[in-house]
């Protein structure tokens, strides 16, 4: 059961499990972010906003530092033809994370609030930009991007930063700060009480049926307006790592002949499309960590849903097709992807265990007698 | 063909933010410790005084902390980022070691650095206890993985080039961690982490008792930090030691380049401890050689030969040659010739592929260099020798006066005369920032001497950069420099408000500045 192509379909769906991770996690970070400038009005009310997630956004952060490691780990010409490719777009990702430690630990630090304030409005955009940045970025993944590999395998972009600002991938930026928003505000909801709660309900109110319109577009113009390439011919799953040995070619927007040639991956959307609408019935009233959890599902099944509907491949270069990176021709060697695959069966349920361990001693509501008590602690 | 100015700019970029992410990197790793050893005291003696050094202590270690994740993340965008064919190249051995280090300390420490800070009331003090151990061992292991990985940039062992996927790839995990290179270097890293900050607490506690002020709470800080402190820099020097002796193993041009041993010398060599070294001659002027020292350093022999650049650069040249058949047959077996004779021919030259690579920064083909351009590229093996030199010899100098100042400290400290000593607790002050000077030089030492490869005979730097413009390299370049002078002056500025505030930001009014403490 551990030969290469088995173990190529297993890291395929052990990156699927960080991305989720991360998206559900650091989802309501940056949700929470997103709302503190908006929710909060007073100073105290943005220290309730801002230690709602204080102790755990650290932790939840790494499973975006996780899936860097693990794409450049498992998919190793995926991490370079991602990252040097979308290299502008990579680093305003990367700017924006810069906001949020300092923002975090520095912000309470001094009691001015000229200083407190301008913080407030970096954590906004250290929680803002990066999901409309992914959200243009998964755009653009379903759209294909314009690259190509030499006979040395060293990956070319043939765009700019600007091509990856189309109408489809900024629909898709939009869907992301929503989708963290309303995520974040369901976490609000969870860990806070009066004013905050009420606000947040407020803003689910409002974002629910937007999120479900837009995602509902952006799923029409999917099926109906982009391209899909095909795979004629490849190499057995167990061939030596090479992109260049496959034959594709174009077949025209064909997502829905490729979703129902495995009719299972159409569970994706569905839970996708369920979880949110469950999340945002939930969210209007008090059942508020059953709407946490429903907006959590709902992420995992969108996540799945851009998942296998890129299977088999993981990046679609629209200049030269042949180019494409599949989970079966960008992956490390056997041996890498073996060890890999032992030290996360041992580590993913450790830390899934002590993660657990720090939620349930903090789980709580925040309130603004909490803020007062521990004035000089806090954040 | 890549242009010069890319390599320059992306080296000049990581450099750049690798040296600044070092600031804080070796401050954590010595802080951590520190609070595990005030707390465990804590924890053992239910003196309150040990509590509030940890809790004050740990607040100038957060805002210290928050600048090295900030910085660590780019770190790993950079890879894709700027060195994309480096990350094609060696992704297969290099990755899992970043993942492994995701799995094992990142999320060790990023998750109880929180609980450290906010889970006080929440925890017993037991529980408590344990989460900074874990964030301190989180901050190690951290290290020791990343250093796992630059050691095999050194000293690349348990990976083979495949042919077929134009890469190298991983032979043996265990050979890969257990690299001599990568166990010698994470001790002498974490323990001049732990030195970094010994010297701060050391430092900042000495000045406390300079300006006669919060007395019981600095010198109790100034006591734990002079004896790790001590423990700490004996263990960096003797490992620096270890590691001059696997460098005469490992990384032979690096070691004769800081030590400017142009000639093989009769054994045992002498070491050069003081010159001029000149490139062009090949020379170093006025020099101070102390006769045998280099030989036991770097052989811990009187008998073997420490091998001078001049002839570890003719064995390049035969290397370069080598590497020319290597690139040769590679490109027959690509175009679809699997025949024994070329796939032997393959194997017995291609340990030396990585050295036929260098000659494409001059010829695209490889194949058809001519003489000049092969002596180039064995000139390009040899890195220039005066910064190394001098770096190298910075870094020891900070070392041993360390070693100074925190045998004086233990020393009085035991004898209870400590505060008196004036003298030695302004040089304590004076002192803190030596250890950062040290592993800057020391991370300069490190990287530069192993130019021109970034995988030390397998790739050479000017390969491993990713196809991107400069105008995208200076815009990152100047976004990297403005988001870090503002977040290195704000950092700066709360760092010493804080030290300056003292243990009396703890609000417990028992502190200087705090009038009504009545007790």
């Amino acid at each position: 059961m551990f030969d290469y192509e088995t173990m190529r379909v297993i890291w395929w769906l052990f990156i699927g499990v960080v991305a989720i991770a991360f998206a559900v996690t650091e989802g309501f970070d940056f949700g929470v972010c997103t709302l503190l400038p908006l929710v909060g009005k007073t100073d105290t009310e943005r220290r309730v906003i801002i230690n709602t997630v204080g102790v755990t956004w650290e932790g939840n952060q790494v499973w975006l530092i996780l899936l860097g490691g693990a794409i450049f780990a498992i998919w190793p010409a995926v991490y370079a033809t991602l990252f040097s490719g979308l290299y502008v777009a990579m680093l305003l990702v990367l700017f924006a994370l810069f906001f949020r430690p300092a923002g975090f630990d520095y912000r309470s630090k001094l009691p001015d609030p000229r200083w407190r304030n301008a913080w407030d409005w970096c954590l906004f955009l250290g929680g803002t930009l990066p999901p409309v940045l992914f959200g243009v970025l998964v755009g653009n993944l379903l759209l294909g991007l314009p690259f190509h590999l030499d006979q040395d395998l060293r990956a070319f972009y043939d765009g700019s930063f600007w091509g990856l600002l189309n109408p489809f991938a900024l629909l898709c930026g939009v869907i992301g700060l929503a989708l963290t928003t309303f995520h974040g505000a369901l976490f609000l909801k969870c860990r806070s009480e009066g004013v905050i709660y009420e606000r947040s309900t407020a803003v689910l109110n409002i974002l629910g049926p937007v999120l479900l319109l837009l995602l509902g577009i952006a799923t029409v113009w999917t099926l109906f307006g982009i391209d899909r390439p095909e795979i004629t011919q490849m190499p057995a799953g167990d061939a030596p790592s090479n992109p260049m040995n496959k034959t594709v070619i174009a077949a025209g927007a064909s997502w829905l002949t490729h979703f129902l040639t495995y009719p299972w991956m159409l569970i994706a959307p569905t839970v996708g499309f369920i979880g949110l609408i469950m999340a945002w019935l939930f969210g209007k009233g008090d059942n508020r960590v059953a709407a946490l959890l429903s907006s959590s599902l709902g992420l995992t099944g969108l996540l799945l849903t851009i998942g296998f509907g890129l299977f088999p491949f993981l990046l679609i270069s629209t200049t030269d097709p042949r180019s494409s990176l599949t989970l079966y021709d960008a992956s490390s060697s056997h041996t890498t992807l073996l060890w890999a695959f032992w030290i996360t069966v041992v580590f993913l349920p450790i830390v899934l265990l002590y993660t657990r361990w720090v939620y349930k001693i903090i789980w709580g509501d925040i309130t603004e007698q909490t803020i007062l008590q521990d004035t000089h602690t806090l954040y | 063909m890549i242009g010069d100015d890319i390599v320059m700019l992306s080296r000049l970029q990581f450099g750049l933010t690798a040296l600044y992410h070092f600031l804080f990197v070796p401050l954590t790793l010595g802080m951590t410790f520190i609070l595990g050893i005030m707390e465990s005291v804590y924890v053992m003696t239910g003196k309150e005084v040990y509590k509030d050094m940890t809790k004050f202590w740990g607040k100038l270690f957060g805002i210290n902390f928050a600048m090295g994740v900030t910085t660590g993340i780019t770190l790993e965008f950079q890879f894709g980022t700027n060195w994309a064919y480096y990350s094609h190249y060696v992704g297969d051995i290099f990755g899992p070691l970043l993942a492994s280090e995701g799995w094992m300390a990142f999320f060790l420490e990023s998750t109880f650095v929180g609980l450290f800070f906010f889970g006080w009331d929440k925890l017993t003090k037991v529980q408590h206890l344990v989460v900074t151990w874990l964030l301190a061992v989180g901050t190690s292991l951290s290290a020791l993985w990343i250093l796992i990985a630059n050691g095999w940039m050194q000293y690349p062992v348990g990976a083979e080039f495949n042919y077929e996927t134009l890469r190298m790839e991983m032979t043996s995990f265990a050979d890969v961690i257990l690299n001599p290179v990568a166990q010698v270097k994470f001790v002498h890293t974490v323990a001049a982490g732990y030195v970094t900050g010994s010297m701060f607490v050391l430092g900042i506690s000495s000045w406390y008792l300079l300006n006669k002020r919060d007395i019981g709470f600095a010198r109790r800080s100034f006591s734990i930090a002079s004896a790790f402190g001590l423990a700490s820099v004996l263990s960096v020097i003797v490992l620096g030691d270890e590691s001059g002796y696997t460098q005469g193993e490992t990384q032979k041009i690096k070691l004769a380049a800081i030590e400017a041993e142009w000639e093989t010398e009769a054994a045992p060599a002498s070491f050069t401890a003081f010159g001029f070294p000149n490139q062009a001659t090949q020379h170093t002027d006025y020099a101070i050689k102390i006769p045998y020292v280099l030989g036991l350093i770097a052989t811990r022999s009187i008998d073997e030969p420490v091998k001078g650049l001049k002839e570890l650069r003719e064995d390049s040249l035969v290397r370069v040659k080598n590497g020319m058949v290597a690139y040769g047959e590679l490109q027959k077996l690509r175009s679809g010739d699997h025949s024994d004779a070329t796939l032997q021919a393959f194997d017995a030259h291609k340990a030396d592929l990585g050295y036929g690579l260098l000659l494409k920064k001059y010829t695209e083909n490889v194949v058809d260099a001519d003489t000049a351009t092969i002596e180039k590229a064995a000139n390009d093996t040899i890195p220039k020798v005066a910064p190394l030199f001098w770096t190298f010899r910075v870094m020891v100098a900070c070392g041993f006066t360390m070693l100074f100042v925190f045998a004086m400290t233990f020393y009085y400290c035991a004898t209870r005369v400590a505060d008196q000593k004036r003298w030695l607790l302004r040089m304590a002050v004076w002192c803190i920032p030596l250890p950062w000077i040290a592993a800057e030089t020391g991370w300069f030492v490190a990287e530069v001497g192993r130019q021109p490869w970034t995988i030390s005979g397998v790739l050479p730097t000017h390969l491993s950069v990713s196809s991107i413009s400069t105008g995208q390299l200076w815009f990152s370049i100047a976004g990297f420099a403005l988001f870090y002078t503002v977040l290195l002056i704000i950092e700066m500025y709360l760092m010493l408000k804080y030290v300056r505030l003292g243990p009396s930001s703890l609000h417990t009014g028992r502190y200087f500045f705090e009038p009504q403490a009545g007790h």
